[in-house]
């Protein structure tokens, strides 16, 4: 095959420098020029007689996406040349690890397994916010930052919600990399958000296993057993894996993408916080599903039917993820029963909302006769204690909640470091009391919090 | 270039001026009438003057069914219809019937074919309302670029190599690429009468140069407009209509 173009050559004022990659769509080059301060690669699409016709489709998708997202982690986007004339992508060039390079390395620690699905599952979250689908998510197509952040590359098959789906339009196939695919893609669902969540439980399970849990079929019959067929459960692969992580897994590899968690951010949420997972029969599962449960999800994937799905961010608005703090080392039912009635109107038994009781404690308390570690634990009981009874009346399902003691000098800073590592949606918290004056008023926990937060905050105050 | 796409006014003045001054906000330099100008609301005459004033200026304008059968008495309409439109005959003068019997049915310019209807057979106005119908306006109009009107919800279909176009429901004020390697046929939605249970106007906007296409929603004063048809004594259903936005 040869090079679309040779190094040395001009093109738009981008100098073509070595080749970096050769694949069977394209070919990638460093490039240099126009005043731009960061490293830039180009993509350069084989087209033409006697090349795939997809390359066309998926260069004018990438170009489209691409174009539209922001943000660390995606590379940010530089140029693109006209099918017309040269067909070119110009972009960062991301410094990093690609995820490929732990192929066939796993089983890999679990604390390296959490670390990368937190990364990974933030950056899904990130574009998935931004109306895109990557829907070829895979190990290549990761890039790890020295920082640990995650970078998605190559969106040649995604789908965004603003802009017509051109691959839709001409190619009925399913497009992505076999062992990745999730169920619906089998069969041509192209628009919903889960199939990437289906995919990060792929690249988690083979990294914590070692093992892809639906291999790598070639023929469509092969693609189709995810449908109702489920993977060897990881513990049987990995003894030492613990029932949470295996919950997690499973919960992303459910072949309805309603059964699957509704958002990447959910899943990131759960792998920071183990000791909130609620483990069901999925954790627990030593062997594969019975005959009889097979059977019954066969039927129900032999009636597949694609419903009509909201775009991505209207999704996520269906999905989110409510911080309520609650200020447990001060009882006043008054605010309490405020901030309940508060969090009830935003989180309803059933739906996807995830709520997150959370209190601030200080730090290494001081009591006599135990030592400071005992005091902590104790004093850490107590207020999940008190958060618990807050939650009570609420009546959510436990799987919609979780409860978590931080300890901190300062409670708004707690809070705010809280919600960024957790992608909060919106944060739930009592006014400051009356009559703080105003100069008070700027040093009060609700006021800071509101100030800085990351997400949308309600502060709520008692009627009387 | 920038091109504003307006269809299905139905004599709707507030919801015109309101789409006019969000399209020269937007920059829009030239303007496309889709037809149905007139028809269901109460000033079928300033809206027929408003957009006269448009062609002389280069304004695009073709004939819409609710224009035709203002001005030929052929039309078979739901009683509703028919009721506003004998009462719009009556609404307008001479010169204003005139304006609306010399419109084309449908207009070409360059590689874009604008038609109310569909292509195939612009006269009989068919309602372009799935995938096959708009391949048929398409195939027909023989052009990369077709806009329409007569439907007055929002959408577009798209055809490359597969061939059957595809819908797409846009988001409003999002700029679509629409390369000229593939055909369009968008359908611009109802400026004076929309039925998506959004009872914001709708428009589009053509940029030349990049080329895209932006779809876009416009509040307007819907209880004048709902209040002048009352006043004029035409069917409650179709004050009723503006009110909710179906």
């Amino acid at each position: 095959m040869a090079d679309p173009l040779e190094p040395g050559r001009v093109v738009d004022g981008f100098r073509v420098e070595e080749r970096i990659h050769s694949g069977g769509m394209g070919v990638v080059y460093r490039v240099t020029g126009r005043d731009v301060a960061f490293p830039m690669i180009m993509k350069v699409p084989r087209l033409g007689p006697g090349e795939p016709g997809e390359a066309v489709v998926t260069f004018e998708v990438e170009k489209m996406v691409m174009a539209a997202l922001k943000g660390p982690h995606v590379p940010r986007f530089v140029a693109a040349g006209d099918l017309a004339r040269q067909a070119y992508l110009v972009m960062e060039r991301i410094e990093g690890r690609s995820l490929a390079e732990w192929n066939g390395r796993g089983p890999i620690p679990l604390e390296e397994v959490v670390r990368i699905g937190v990364a990974l599952a933030s950056a899904l979250h990130s574009l998935h916010q931004q109306e895109t689908i990557h829907l070829d998510l895979k190990p290549s197509n990761v890039i790890l930052r020295e920082g640990g952040e995650a970078v998605l590359i190559d969106f040649g098959l995604a789908h965004h919600g603003h802009y017509p789906d051109l691959l839709a339009e001409e190619f009925r196939h399913p497009m992505g990399s076999s062992p990745y695919l999730s169920p619906e893609q089998v069969v041509g669902v192209r628009n919903d958000l889960r199939s990437d969540i289906f995919s990060l439980g792929v690249v988690l399970y083979e990294l914590a296993t070692g093992r892809l849990p639906f291999g790598a079929p070639t023929t469509s019959g092969g693609l189709r057993k995810r449908l109702w067929r489920d993977p060897v459960p990881p513990r049987a692969l990995v003894r030492s894996l613990p029932e949470w992580l295996q919950e997690v897994l499973l919960h992303c590899l459910e072949p309805r993408a309603a059964d699957r968690y509704a958002s990447a951010a959910q899943v990131a949420f759960d792998l920071l916080h183990p000791d909130q997972v609620v483990l069901t029969e999925r954790g627990r599962r030593r062997r594969r599903l019975g005959l009889g449960m097979r059977f019954l999800r066969w039927v129900r994937a032999a009636g597949y039917e694609e419903a009509s799905l909201p775009r991505p961010s209207a999704h996520l608005s269906g999905a989110p993820i409510v911080l309520a703090a609650v200020a447990t080392a001060h009882t006043n039912e008054a605010r309490n029963e405020a901030l309940r009635l508060a969090v009830r109107r935003l989180v309803v038994a059933g739906e996807n909302t995830r709520l997150a009781c959370v209190t601030v404690i200080k730090p290494s308390p001081e009591m006599v006769g135990a030592s400071p570690d005992q005091a902590a634990t104790s004093q850490r009981i107590k207020h999940l204690v008190l958060l618990r009874h807050w939650a009570e009346s609420l009546r959510l399902p436990p799987e919609q909640l979780s409860f978590h003691v931080l300890e901190g000098g300062d409670p708004a800073d707690a809070l705010l470091e809280y919600a960024r590592a957790n992608r909060v949606d919106h944060l739930v918290i009592g006014a400051p009391p009356r009559d703080v004056t105003l100069g008070g008023l700027l040093g009060t926990v609700a006021t800071k919090v509101a100030l800085d937060a990351p997400c949308t905050v309600t502060v709520v105050r008692p009627q009387s | 270039m920038k091109l504003a796409l307006l269809a299905d006014v139905h004599a709707n003045l507030e919801a015109l001026t309101a789409c006019l001054a969000h399209a020269a906000e937007q920059g829009a330099d030239q303007f496309v009438f889709l037809g149905d100008l007139v028809g269901y609301g109460a000033d079928p005459g300033p809206v027929v003057d408003l957009v006269a004033g448009y062609r002389e200026q280069g304004a695009v304008v073709v004939r819409g069914n609710h224009d035709h059968a203002v001005v030929a008495r052929s039309e078979t309409m739901n009683p509703a219809a028919e009721r506003a439109v004998d009462w719009t005959r009556d609404r307008l003068s001479t010169a204003q019937r005139a304006f609306l019997e010399g419109l084309p049915l449908t207009e070409r310019r360059g590689d874009t074919l604008f038609v109310h209807a569909s292509a195939e057979a612009p006269s009989q106005w068919i309602y372009v309302s799935d995938p096959l119908r708009a391949a048929r306006s398409l195939a027909a109009a023989d052009a990369t670029y077709v806009y329409s009107g007569h439907v007055h919800e929002p959408v577009l279909y798209y055809a490359g190599a597969g061939g059957r176009p595809m819908p797409f429901r846009p988001t409003p004020g999002v700029p679509i690429p629409v390369a000229p390697h593939r055909r369009w046929l968008a359908i611009v939605g109802s400026a004076g009468q929309p039925r998506d249970g959004n009872t914001a106007a709708c428009y589009a906007l053509v940029d030349d140069a990049a080329p895209s296409l932006t779809f876009h929603r416009v509040p307007y004063d819907w209880a004048a407009a709902a209040a002048k048809v009352r006043a004029a004594g035409l069917p409650e259903s179709l004050a009723r209509r503006l009110a909710h936005g179906e």
